[in-house]
């Protein structure tokens, strides 16, 4: 029975799950991307990089890369602040605070994306609750409206990924030592330097797994982005959409998503590689 | 005079008193160990004197100054935790540099002090590696060198070896004794382990239900248990029901039928305990007690004897003297001296 061949028996199921409903998707968008397009014909398959050349030399696609990932890395920066403060905060609660208070953190993922981000959508615009408060107290005459603005996007965002990092650095925060804390009080540490010097070093590889997660989803994040950002302010994911279903230009989508996925995979080996040469001999 | 002292320390947990009335008074240069059984209260009086439970009623008192009125991370005690809690993310040398820097103690002095204080436990070749990659009693080294590097007026020690296998424990609990010795830094431990509290203090206090049984030396403590429970709690110990009558201008006790002179032994009536290892075999003339053996268990430098008699089970330890033992199931006959006897304060 325990033969070589043993392991993989017994992962086969999720390995074949995981090729016909991952890899294979996948796969044929990667063929895809080097199809041909015209439009009087559809698609033709070939092989040509006329697609990626397309992308990589017109300044329309530079501007959605940009907005895609400076977007996600000012979400992912938010997200860091708010979700790490939130995470701890959350851990030194008492029951049944820290319960109740983790489902309201938690909330947001139990809302349904389209539901939700038509919500901000009402709190956004120029007659929303937000742009009259601000009338009302007076910071500004004339309605604002966060709608279609990048600004409105990250805080859409930001609202549905801190759980994500909060749950990363509770995760983090639970495997703490808490006579840590009291070694460095008495050792005459303030509560300022035990958070600087004991705990922040010590949920250092949560935060940067919540961050990585958090800028994966949140570049490739299609509802928020669409519905806030409008067609004006596409980011990538919208405009493969676009370009799939709009256009009918399945080639020059799949090659958009395609170089979303690398860049993506770059980001996150590279995030990889940095943790674990740093974190290596502290965490075994 | 006393350097810390503890006056009418109390903790409170709702109806439960988790410290009552605690009085104690320690001399500086003193090893004293809190000794109990869990939930006695000894860990809640550590505590309350490194700051992080505040007292329900009474005070801690360093050295003529209150220490209530000082917060935990200005007290400048050192603690060792019973699980370490070394910083995982700094190398030993980084641990206990960490107390230094707090004190901004200044480079050149703090390298100096942080070499000498590993090298006083023995790790300098270990100075710069990770907690995560080091033994269990390698990393009680560290977390020692942390508490002792800032020079704390006091160190407490809560547990500090429970967490190592028995040989080890052994070890360290030399070198424990030896690095205080050699330092001279007041020190309470605390422990549930009778035999290491022994080992290591000076002093012995033997805490119950939040109260203290007794204060005094290991030995003291041991040979004259004041209270039942100090008794039970150090070592091991059998106790009769003893009664004193006069004859003819002699004091005799009795136990069972037995009657034997008391002589100057400061015994009174009621209950009486001795040690195990003070009863031994003798012939049936003069024998206080008599029984069946039960069982012997082989210990290597003795025999644990557990003695069926009349009075209920007597347990005798017997040095492994070279000498054959009575086999389990045949008649024995027990004798010790009155004297090896103590009164407990009932």
């Amino acid at each position: 029975m325990n033969t070589p061949r043993t392991p993989w028996l017994l992962s086969s199921p999720a390995l074949i799950l995981y090729l016909v409903f991952m890899i294979a998707p996948i796969g044929s968008i990667f063929l895809i991307s080097f199809f041909e397009y015209n439009f009087q014909g559809g698609m033709r398959a070939t092989y040509t990089f006329k697609n990626y050349i397309e992308i990589l030399t017109d300044g329309y696609f530079y501007e959605i890369y940009a907005r895609t990932f400076g977007v996600a890395f000012l979400v992912t920066l938010a997200c860091v602040l708010i979700g790490t403060g939130e995470a701890y905060v959350l851990s030194r609660m008492t029951n049944p605070w820290k319960g109740l208070f983790l489902m309201v953190v938690l909330g947001p993922l139990l809302i349904s994306v389209v539901v939700r981000t038509l919500g901000w959508a009402l709190l956004f615009g120029s007659t929303g609750l937000i742009s009259q408060g601000l009338m009302a107290m007076g910071f500004t005459s004339a309605p604002v409206s966060l709608m279609y603005t990048n600004t409105g996007v990250i805080i859409a965002l930001t609202h549905v990924m801190v759980p994500f990092m909060v749950i990363a650095v509770w995760a983090a925060l639970q495997r703490i030592n808490p006579s840590t804390e009291a070694a460095a009080l008495s050792l005459g540490a303030s509560q300022f330097t035990v958070i600087r010097r004991v705990i922040v070093p010590q949920i250092t590889p949560g935060i940067l797994s919540g961050a990585i997660m958090v800028f994966a989803l949140s570049a490739s994040a299609f509802a928020t982005p669409s519905i806030i950002g409008g067609r004006r302010l596409k980011n990538v994911p919208s405009a493969a959409y676009d370009e799939f279903l709009n256009t009918m230009n399945w080639p020059l989508g799949a090659a958009l998503a395609m170089l979303l996925l690398i860049a993506m995979l770059i980001v996150l080996i590279a995030a990889n590689k940095l943790i674990e040469r740093r974190y290596g001999a502290v965490f075994d | 005079m006393s350097y810390l002292v503890l006056d009418g320390l109390t903790k409170q947990y709702g109806s439960i008193m988790a410290v009552d009335d605690l009085h104690l008074e320690i001399k500086k240069g003193e090893f004293v160990s809190l000794l109990g059984p869990s939930g006695c209260g000894k860990t809640t009086t550590l505590q309350m004197i490194a700051g992080f439970v505040d007292p329900t009623k009474g005070s801690i008192v360093l050295d003529g100054k209150d220490l209530l009125r000082i917060p935990a991370n200005k007290r400048g005690l050192g603690i060792v935790f019973q699980n370490y809690a070394l910083f995982p993310h700094m190398t030993a040398a980084q641990n206990v540099a960490f107390g230094l820097e707090m004190l901004k103690v200044c480079k050149d002095e703090l390298s100096s002090r942080v070499k000498e204080t590993l090298s006083l436990v023995g790790l300098s070749h270990l100075a710069d590696r990770f907690p995560a990659r080091m033994s269990g009693g390698q990393q009680q080294r560290v977390a020692l060198a942390r508490a002792l590097a800032i020079r704390p007026s006091i160190l407490l020690l809560d547990e500090p070896l429970s967490n190592l296998d028995a040989k080890l424990r052994e070890e360290m609990q030399l070198e424990l004794r030896s690095i205080q010795r050699l330092v001279g830094t007041t020190t309470i431990l605390v422990t549930h382990d009778q035999s290491e509290a022994m080992a290591l203090s000076d002093r012995v206090v033997v805490m119950n239900q939040g109260r203290i049984e007794q204060i005094a030396e290991p030995y003291i403590a041991y040979e004259k248990p004041e209270t039942e429970f100090v008794s039970g709690f150090l070592g091991k110990a059998n106790s009769f029901i003893m009664g004193v009558r006069i004859e003819g201008g002699n004091v005799f006790g009795q136990i069972g039928e037995k009657k034997f002179p008391l002589r100057d032994t400061k015994l009174s009536a009621g209950k009486v305990i001795i040690r195990p290892e003070k009863i031994s075999f003798c012939l049936q003339e003069s024998a206080i007690l008599s029984g069946k053996m039960k069982s012997r268990v082989f210990q290597g430098n003795h025999w644990l004897c557990q003695v069926e008699t009349t009075l209920g089970g007597v347990t005798v330890i017997q040095q492994n003297d070279g000498k054959e033992i009575a086999p389990e199931g045949s008649e024995v006959h027990l004798n010790w001296k009155p004297e090896d006897m103590r009164s407990l304060n009932a």
